[in-house]
């Protein structure tokens, strides 16, 4: 390595400086090998129960009722409704999404700082269908060594009969990728078979289409130039981090300085000090994402802790302590090389305010949920008149009055008013009950408008007076109010 | 240069630099994999398909037209057209149903104000106002007294036929005469008639009027249209005088305008323009703003 400063000189020649150095270089493929270990099983385990519940959720059946679909998650863009399970979220309720967002992201607020990315290295898509991708990679063409060997050498045919192989899985794979996603937007075994014989909608063929081509590139063939180049999160976690977080590092005062296990022997018996890596590069050889691990903390580290399975297989065979490689902190870095024992600080300020927020919010969320009327009443009241005055003088406002019915089951709703004195209520279009109540049919899961006109004789004088509708469902379990105004000349 | 430039290496993290410096400070050089780049060659690829596929370069007299055939305005065209086809069925049952079905019928009503509510923004709101509210001279269409009738039917009798619009034989035709300017009556006639019709609904006269002799004036030239007791006369168009509700204001000038000028507002029989199935709509909308009989 050059030892004097890079940049000591005044400017070159400008008109020069232009071709100094490569923009673009090809990419450096990663052929990231197979390792044992409790990492790689927790990252395994991770990626068949989140895989497991894509693919089959919307094959999950939740009975709602007659005039209600019946699958648990569903997402009806139709007909405008989101179903969970017991939840049905119509269009209007969509802060429980925003909610939903914002807890989601304090809870990977909090993931990084309790544990660095472990969301990249073990529950981001991207990681979990390059490694599933990676397992078919590896079953066709062998490990890291055959890959790297095969790919260097000619096209025989029987490499092309492997990459045909391998290609053609990837495709299936991603194909039914594309094609658990367009389930979640209709009923599953409905649009199973209409797939089947062809007869599904268009935009069913093109997301399927769309979703095959995005999964086998990003997960066959970009893997981990997503997280270098293309995602923004690696770049946000860099200032979200702290050094208290646990992140896989290399422990410093444990390996350096490295040596083979010939020599570290040598040198132990001599009686001087010899670091506990051995330079074998299994943890560089396992990384998914290529990058030495032993550099300190870095760009494309994932986090996923499968050099730490790699290390520790190594360790063992060489007769060292394991966790060479381990989930540590920045603060226990610098105190292992001053001497001190190692502190862990899991519950500090940092934790404590995310988890808060996550609780509140969360909270705040469930609240609002579990405590929201079946009912609704909106109100338009008409701009232009403002008022009418009647022949006999009384003077009248109009107004457009929207009913929602979340039941299952048509409701019928009586309007009463009340803040206006010798007020009389006309409903356009109302049906008259049995004991001659006016009334307003909605449909089950529907919503209805109608115009009611509000009239006085007894106008205030003024001006605007504040005047509440109130809704009642046929069966008066509950009410739902809207407050507006009476306009007077 | 370049040569030397090019092995420039960051003493401290090992990595060449770009060889550019600002002030004693380089930049290390982390190039991109190429295909990055292939990616921005794929999306020109992507514009010159574009000029090809659909229309782009300006002529002289027009532009390409692109080998789709896409074109806005047809493309405009066919979305009106399946527009149209979704709404037959409603449409159908609109054109079978009566206009008091229409007004029974839940399903139909909401349809009908839907539809009649664009029709009349489209083609009465420039006169009457976007909710009806209506002006001097223009009909408030919320209030509850009517010209020419305010049932449904009448409604759609106006709305087909219009109001003194000649091209339409059936049109509502009786005109107001101008006292004044024919010289029928007097000034000081006029004053004693318009007195005599404020107090008809209860507003303030002249003080010393003679309510006799407009009451008279009345008897003899107004009531023939507006009625003895001044209720109007809705095959005529003559408006109920006796009402708070005032087409052309009900202060004293304003009546003594009306008397001396005569005359009155022409419609368009929008019979000649709008389907009979948009003049139910529209009659619809109109009956149920509020003010409807």
């Amino acid at each position: 390595m050059n030892a004097t400063p890079v940049i000591a000189q005044p400017a070159a020649l400008p008109e020069e400086e232009d071709d100094f150095a490569p923009l673009y270089e090809a990419a450096q493929k990663v052929y990231p090998q197979r390792v044992a270990g409790a990492f790689r099983r927790l990252k395994s385990g991770l990626l068949i129960f989140t895989l497991g519940v894509y693919y089959l959720l919307p094959f999950a059946r939740w009975q709602r009722g007659p005039n209600e679909p019946s699958q648990a998650v569903l997402v009806d863009l139709a007909h405008r409704r989101f179903y969970f399970f017991f939840i049905e979220l119509w269009p209007q309720e969509v802060y429980f999404f925003t909610g939903l967002l914002i807890v989601a992201a304090l809870i990977l607020f909090l993931m990084n700082a309790v544990a660095g990315r472990i969301w990249c290295g073990y529950l981001c898509p991207q990681t979990v269908w390059t490694d599933l991708f990676l397992a078919v990679e590896r079953l066709i063409e062998g490990d890291r060594r055959d890959r790297m060997h095969k790919d260097a050498g000619s096209l025989t045919p029987r490499r092309i009969l492997e990459k045909t192989t391998k290609h053609g899985i990837w495709l299936v794979i991603a194909w039914w990728t594309g094609g658990a996603w367009v389930l979640y937007f209709a009923d599953a075994p409905t649009l199973v078979a209409q797939l089947a014989t062809f007869t599904a909608p268009f935009v069913a063929y093109a997301a399927i289409g769309v979703l095959t081509l995005t999964t086998y590139a990003l997960a066959g063939h970009m893997r981990e130039q997503v997280c270098l180049y293309m995602c923004p999160w690696p770049r946000i976690q860099a200032a979200l981090t702290d050094e208290n977080a646990l992140n896989v590092t290399y422990r410093l005062d444990r390996g350096e300085p490295r040596n083979s296990v010939k020599k570290a022997a040598l040198l132990r018996r001599a009686g001087e000090r010899s670091g506990d890596c051995i330079d074998c590069l299994q943890c560089v050889a396992v990384c998914p994402t290529g990058v030495d691990i032993r550099d300190g903390a870095n760009l494309g580290c994932i986090q996923c802790g499968l050099c730490i399975d790699a290390c520790d297989a190594v360790m063992r065979k060489v007769g060292r302590p394991t966790r060479l490689i381990a989930y540590d902190t920045d603060v226990n870095i610098k105190r292992r090389q001053a001497g001190l024992t190692p502190v862990y600080r899991l519950v500090r300020p940092r934790t404590i305010l995310y988890a808060a927020l996550i609780v509140a919010i969360g909270g705040a969320m469930l609240y609002a949920l579990v405590g929201r009327s079946h009912y609704g009443i909106a109100i338009i009241h008409d701009r232009n008149p403002l008022y009418v005055r009647l022949a006999s003088g009384a003077i009248r406002n109009a107004y457009t009055v929207r009913l929602t019915n979340k039941d299952a089951q048509p409701r019928k709703f009586a309007l009463t008013l009340s803040g206006l004195k010798d007020a009389k209520i006309e409903i356009v279009g109302a049906e008259l009950d049995a004991s001659g109540q006016e009334y307003v049919e909605v449909g089950p899961d529907k919503t209805q408008e109608v115009r009611v006109l509000v009239s006085t004789g007894a106008p205030p004088q003024t001006g605007s007076t504040p005047i509440s509708f109130a809704a009642r469902a046929e069966e008066g379990r509950t009410q739902v109010v809207a407050a507006d105004h009476f306009w007077s000349p | 240069m370049s040569e030397a430039a090019k092995e420039k290496v960051d003493p401290l993290t090992g990595k060449a630099t770009t060889g550019h410096e600002w002030d004693g400070i380089g930049e290390l050089n982390t190039p991109l994999p190429r295909w990055w780049l292939w990616t921005f060659y794929a999306t020109i690829a992507w514009a010159f398909l574009y000029w090809i596929a659909y229309p782009a370069w300006p002529l002289l007299t027009g532009a390409t037209s692109g080998v789709l055939g896409w074109h806005s305005r047809s493309a405009v065209v066919d979305e009106v057209a399946n527009l149209q086809t979704l709404r037959d069925p409603m449409n159908a049952r609109l054109a079978a149903a009566s206009l008091p079905e229409i007004e029974k019928t839940p399903e139909l009503l909401s349809f009908a104000r839907a539809e009649g509510s664009a029709i009349f923004a489209n083609n009465c709101a420039p006169c009457h106002g976007a909710g009806g509210q209506g002006s001097k001279g223009y009909p408030n269409l919320n209030a509850d007294r009517w010209l020419w009738g305010g049932t449904l039917g009448e409604i759609q009798t106006t709305i087909t036929h219009g109001a003194r619009w000649e091209a339409d034989p059936k049109t509502h035709m009786s005109l107001m005469p101008s006292f004044g300017r024919d010289n029928i009556l007097k000034p000081d006639e006029i004053v004693a008639a318009a007195n005599f019709v404020r107090s008809l609904s209860g507003l303030s006269v002249d003080k010393g009027a003679d309510l006799a002799k407009g009451a008279k004036i009345f008897t003899d030239n107004c009531a023939a249209c507006h009625g003895p007791d001044g209720k109007g006369n809705v095959d005529l168009g003559a408006p109920n005088l006796t009402t708070k509700v005032w087409l052309y204001g009900s202060d004293r000038a304003a009546i003594i305008e009306r008397i001396t000028n005569g005359g009155g507002g022409a419609m368009p029989a929008w019979g000649e323009k709008l389907s009979p199935e948009a003049i139910k709509a529209v009659t619809v909308y109109v009956h149920s703003l509020g003010g409807g009989q």
